[in-house]
């Protein structure tokens, strides 16, 4: 029962319910949704699910003009009609002008492939309703060329959402749902060490620490994530940052390398008058 | 045992469907879990919660209905499970005629089928009305009365002596949108303001699909439109600052502050209680600069929709009488003032961050409410949907 099961991999730390959330989307051969703020490691999840089961990995990624259609194919009539201006011959055959979409190329893998939707919110809120029917009955019918598209394998479906838009119920219903939450402290730091198995302990404590802090400071416009962290430590390891210059108490000043978590113009003043503002209180 | 806990989630307010129900069945059939209870849960929560707003009702409902159940599912490793183990847990919470009565339908198996069956018919309407369904719940030993001592199913009794279960850590609660609005939550309420910002937008031309459709028409053309996405909606808001307010206040000033760059027309206006003669732009200099609350009215349209956020807890005095204000003298009693805002921007509604559960204690807040012919709403997530549905509304 442990075969073909997903347990994270040495890239990827997956706690307990997102493993969970997974192997029974896997195991019912339904789709999984997968919600969380960015840079909670949403997309690469998918990936590290096809690398764990080792299944072809095809990504759809979604964008606010993309249609559902898209997903299954499109006819390239403009195309079409240059070509018939040009005389070519193949004008004829209308097969020549059908594109594949990325269903279509899940549903005809030969292995289970594991199909990434990635940022579904992003699109118009009809698009997952629209998706239903295909999703549902593995199926789809190309009209200009009047043949059905049947899925070789039901494709491991993840989809993920960064909230930005509700998604419609009967879309909800189909699927197993996992929120990812923001990682705590000793799961972040299982994530960073993936990432730099190298780190002095040091270091990456005070780093954690400071990082925690600054995610807490209220009123933040945009909250540095995982991927903030990650890029924040690559720089402090490059410069060569002792742990020490991190510490709170001894910090006069904002940490070093800031412009890594703080990308923003405002939280950066922010921070600082609430770094002031708690220094002057102790003092 | 488990259409009870469907029935609990349900009436907590939790959207549960049972074509999700049978998801979870279906998945314990399939044996993507009957490891421990922790698995469980989390296989259950997966199956039936589609929101992580729901996450900490779910736990809580969980909790109680599964206290002094756990060591059902240690120990099951590998036997021949979850179908005999359903039936097991069903032995010991359903009563002998709910039993009766399952056997007669020809026994679990049977059971799950004609349950598939029923709600496949029933799809959509989502209430009870089935044979079984409405047999639930009525078994003699609830959750609570029942004693794990008597069952030797799982071998190990320890091992459902754990620490602090994950349901009952709560790690939720601040999803949950009937709670406060505060830093956590606030995106959410933003991405619900920002919708209700472009709500009304006339259309405009398509101009790629246009293109892309008159091609595909063989060069007949063929117009298309899509909503413009600028906003329409013009808000005024009025907020209370100072006194009980300053808990709140930063939240909702936060919130609408952000909203901002969204609203072509948000105007706002600090107040103090309860609107009176006079308001202000900038709070701290609220007694310098003050603004004839004459002028707002005579300056803004009547299309502006008035939200006025503050938590209505005074003195009834500050709300009938000349001169009851705490701050100054009024030559006019507040619901004067009250009733001219609404004369002027009909569509208007008061948030609230008071609880909801305390306002029927407090006078002045149903006075308020009364005054605002009850378009009150708590000041959160919920709330705000609430709001700005009831303004969508109003004519
Ligand atoms: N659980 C995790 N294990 C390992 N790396 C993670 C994890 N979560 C996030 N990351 C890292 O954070 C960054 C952002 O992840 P990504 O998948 O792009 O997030 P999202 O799609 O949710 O915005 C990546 O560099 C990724 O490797
Ligand atoms: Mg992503």
């Amino acid at each position: 029962m442990t075969e073909g099961r997903f347990h994270g991999t040495e890239r990827y730390v997956a706690t307990d319910d997102l493993m969970m959330a997974v192997n029974a989307a896997v195991t019912l051969g339904r789709p999984l949704l997968v919600k969380g703020e960015p840079g909670t490691g949403k997309t690469q999840l998918a990936e590290e699910v096809a690398f764990a089961l080792n299944r072809p990995f095809i990504q759809w990624h979604i964008k606010s003009t993309v249609k559902a259609q898209q997903g299954l194919y499109e006819y390239d009539a403009v195309s079409r009609l240059r070509d018939s201006q040009l005389g070519e011959g193949r004008v004829h055959d209308i097969s020549n002008y059908i594109v594949k979409g990325k269903l279509w190329e899940a549903f005809t893998a030969d292995v289970q492939p594991v199909l990434l939707i990635d940022e579904i919110d992003k699109a118009d809120i009809e698009f997952p309703n629209d998706l239903l029917l295909e999703l549902d009955r593995m199926e789809f019918y190309v009209y200009e060329t009047r043949q059905t598209v049947k899925a070789h394998h039901r494709p491991i479906i993840i989809i993920t959402s960064n909230n930005e838009k509700e998604l419609p119920d009967a879309f909800l219903r189909r699927c197993f749902f996992h929120y990812i939450r923001f990682p705590d402290k000793e799961t972040m730091e299982q994530i960073v060490r993936v990432h730099y198995p190298d780190l002095k302990k040091r270091l990456l404590s005070e780093a954690l620490e400071a990082f925690f802090e600054i995610r807490e400071a209220p009123g933040l416009k945009k909250r540095p994530s995982t991927s903030e962290l990650l890029d924040w430590i690559k720089l402090l390891v490059a410069e060569d940052i002792p742990p020490e210059a991190l510490r709170g108490d001894q910090r006069k000043l904002i940490p070093p390398l800031y412009g890594a978590l703080l990308k923003n113009e405002q939280d950066v003043h922010l921070f600082e008058r609430l770094l002031f503002m708690s220094r002057r209180k102790k003092d | 045992m488990m259409t009870d806990f469907f029935f609990k989630l349900r009436k907590a307010s939790i959207p549960v469907t049972l074509t999700e129900f049978l998801t979870l069945l279906e998945a314990l059939h399939q044996r993507v879990t009957a490891h421990s209870v922790e698995e469980f849960y989390y296989l259950a929560r997966a199956a039936l919660i589609k929101d992580e707003r729901h996450y900490d009702r779910f736990d809580q409902v969980f909790a109680s209905h599964f206290k002094g159940l756990e060591t059902l599912f240690d120990g099951l490793v590998g036997a021949n499970v979850p179908l005999e183990w359903l039936r097991k847990l069903a032995e010991l919470t359903l009563s002998e005629e709910d039993q009766q009565l399952i056997e007669s339908m020809g026994g679990w198996e049977k059971l799950m089928e004609t349950f598939a069956q029923r709600m496949a018919e029933q799809e959509g309407r989502h209430q009870g009305g089935n044979k079984w369904i409405g047999t639930a719940g009525t078994s003699p030993y609830g959750a609570y009365g029942y004693n794990p001592e008597g069952i030797r199913i799982g071998q190990d009794q320890s091992r459902h002596r754990r620490a602090v279960k994950v349901w009952d850590r709560r790690e939720f609660r601040n999803l949950d949108d009937t709670v406060e609005l505060g830093t956590r939550n606030i995106k959410v309420a933003l991405r619900r303001l920002r919708r209700f910002a472009r709500e009304g937008a006339a259309e405009e031309l398509d101009l790629d699909d246009t293109i892309r459709s008159t091609a595909r028409n063989a060069g007949w053309l063929d117009l298309k439109m899509v909503p413009e996405r600028h906003n329409a909606v013009k808000v005024l808001l009025f907020l209370d600052v100072g006194g009980s307010m300053d808990d709140h206040v930063r939240a909702c000033e936060e919130l609408f502050s952000a909203a901002r760059s969204e609203f072509k027309h948000l105007e706002y206006f600090y107040f103090h209680n309860m609107v009176y003669e006079g308001l202000w732009k900038d709070n701290r200099r609220r007694h310098t600069e003050k603004i004839d609350t004459l002028t707002v009215l005579h300056t803004f349209t009547r299309d502006y929709k008035l939200i006025l956020v503050g938590d209505a807890t005074m003195s009834p005095y500050e709300i009938t009488y000349p001169g009851g204000s705490v701050e100054h003298f009024n030559p006019e009693a507040g619901d004067v003032w009250m009733s001219r805002l609404l004369a002027a921007w009909p569509r208007a509604i008061w948030l609230n961050p008071q609880s909801s559960n305390r306002w029927s204690y407090i006078p002045s807040i149903q006075m308020v409410r009364e005054l605002m012919s009850d378009r009150m709403y708590p000041l959160t997530l919920e709330g705000l949907e609430q709001g700005i549905r009831a303004l969508q509304q109003l004519r």
